[in-house]
């Protein structure tokens, strides 16, 4: 698939935003006022940043407000509708924590679900697509969420819970990887099925339909950069989740540095899943790639 | 309305013949020549006279080749556009609602002004039926000519989608697969037309006919072929002598 820097940048970012969201809304800090603010400008700016840049992949972007409707069979509808939820109910409660000094609890925890249901809703949109055999595992919502869980601690200083969030993310981005390198394998799609001729022989792509590219081979056939994959693979797993632990598990004294450290662990983290990002979409096949031979 | 209807009236769709087709292209052209023109947006193309040319077709020809385990490769041509599926993922992947499918004749259709461009339509197909028009923003697709089949100011003979229509070797075949008795449920039954991808569970409406075997290529391949062998294994007077010359000029012979 075509890595889109938009889609990109809309998973990292407002997964890291929704996550944040989530702990807020559990009262995880337990912030008023002006830290309050600090807190939720953060959580919106990813989270709303990464709505917005989602809108630029759009042939129509003025017509985004029809995305509400489907709700009822499309995931991306339900994610729009999810994040709007989110986004108010947490506006609420942020309003009361930050003006009136109180957590309005029950609100919260409703808030917090919508924000981890939107992440979810978010990781639907892949995990349903039984042509691109790498994001159609359970794998997938199960990394979504994670990364979502654990960047929302390490944004929210969940000192306790970030270390354990970070390795139980760690551990399924290597279940996801190991589990994906094998996808297209074992989903039976072949040239084979794809022609309807698999039983008559070896079927070989002879010639394509035309001399140019076009928009499949654009958008679904994105083989450059593959090659990279497994060096890609161990800077972004270093950076999401090794370097981050250290820095937040290593004992420093004053309260400055430890902040730096948690600081840089968040850069770390934020960079180590936009690379994992990256590699999510370029290395997902689709199917349609085998029309012409390609994968 | 992105839900798929539980059932549809009647199933319109598209028998392809591989046996038949020739790999001429024709349909391609005819199709993109007259959806270009009629429903929704046209057809764009991004550097056409250029180095780089690139377009919109709802209507695409690869050729493949199979080589059997004995015997001699065969190549196939093999026409490609919207299988209409039953179970359409293109369908109900829809966020707005703009992709549909027809109850009347299962025919799916993208409401284009309803249309973002958010492509997921095109990430859902695995068949490559859909293909954002790079000017518009808007996805295309086959609409089964719906615009030709019901025309009444067309004569009757014309209404066919485009492709059928000007097929030279009647390789395309158009009808109604939901009827057992169609001419083409029957072409179907008896020539043993197949899905594309089954296991994608999409339940294409568009059958595809297998080729027909071949005849079996003899070693032999005529009667006269023993008296026309070559007499002379060995060269002999002067092109033995340039046979051999031209071997010891070093580079070797292939």
């Amino acid at each position: 698939m075509h890595p889109a820097p938009s889609v990109i940048i809309f998973t990292t970012f407002s997964g890291l935003g929704f996550g944040l969201l989530f702990f807020l809304g559990l009262g995880q800090p337990p912030v008023t006022g002006f830290v309050a603010f600090v807190f939720y400008a953060i959580a919106y700016a990813l989270a709303v940043g990464g709505l917005l840049a989602s809108t630029f992949h759009l042939g129509h972007p003025e017509r985004a407000w029809k995305a509400f409707s489907q709700w009822k069979s499309s995931w991306l509808s339900r994610e729009g509708v999810c994040a709007v939820a989110a986004l108010i109910i947490m506006g609420l409660y942020a309003l009361g924590a930050v003006f009136l000094q109180s957590h309005w609890t029950l609100l919260g925890w409703v808030g917090a679900i919508l924000s981890l249901a939107t992440v979810f809703t978010t990781s639907m949109i892949y995990t349903q697509l039984k042509t691109i055999p790498r994001w159609n595992m359970n794998l997938t919502p199960a990394m979504f969420l994670s990364f979502s869980l654990a960047g929302g601690a390490l944004l929210s200083g969940a000192e306790t819970l970030a270390p354990w969030l970070l390795a139980i993310a760690g551990a399924i981005q290597l279940a996801y990887w190991a589990k994906g390198d094998q996808a297209l394998a074992s989903s039976g799609t072949n040239l084979g099925t794809a022609t309807g001729l698999g039983d008559r022989g070896t079927v070989r792509a002879f010639e394509p339909p035309h001399t140019g590219t076009n928009y499949l081979l654009r958008e679904f056939v994105h083989v450059v950069g593959r090659k990279h994959a497994q060096k890609l693979r161990v800077i972004s797993f270093v950076l999401a989740f090794v370097l981050p632990l250290l820095l937040i598990l290593t004992p420093v004294a004053g309260v400055a540095i430890k902040h730096v450290f948690a600081l840089l662990a968040v850069l770390s983290h934020l960079t180590g899943v936009v690379v994992s990002r990256w590699l999510f979409f370029a290395q997902a096949e689709h199917v349609v790639g085998l029309y012409y031979g390609k994968r | 309305m992105t839900q798929l209807p539980q059932s549809t009236e009647r199933k319109m769709g598209l028998v392809i013949d591989l046996d038949t087709c020739v790999g001429c292209h024709a349909c391609v052209i005819s199709c993109k020549g007259w959806n270009t023109e009629n429903y929704g947006a046209p057809l764009s193309d991004q550097d056409a006279y250029g180095a780089n040319p690139s377009g919109t077709f709802l209507n695409r020809v690869h050729s493949y080749e199979v080589q059997p385990e004995q015997g001699h490769a065969q190549l196939i041509h093999f026409p490609k556009s919207c299988l209409h599926c039953e179970d359409a993922p293109c369908v109900t992947v829809c966020p707005t609602g703009a992709s549909y499918k027809r109850v009347e004749d299962g025919i799916v259709l993208v409401n284009e002004s309803d249309c973002i461009g958010c492509g997921l339509c095109a990430w859902s197909c695995p068949y490559g039926a859909r293909e954002l028009d790079q000017a518009e923003g808007v996805m295309k697709k086959c609409t089964l000519c719906v615009d030709r089949i019901y025309n009444e100011n067309l004569p009757e003979v014309d209404r066919v989608p485009s492709c059928v229509r000007t097929c030279p070797a009647g390789a395309r075949h158009f009808g109604d697969l939901g009827d057992p008795d169609s001419d083409v449920s029957k072409l179907v039954a008896d020539r043993g037309g197949m899905d594309l991808m089954p296991e994608m569970g999409t339940k294409p409406v568009n059958k595809y006919l297998p080729p027909r075997p071949k005849d079996q290529v003899e070693e032999q391949i005529d009667i006269l072929a023993p008296l026309l062998a070559p007499v002379a294994e060995e060269s002999k007077g002067f092109l033995g002598w340039l046979d051999k010359a031209l071997d010891k000029i070093p580079g070797g012979a292939n």
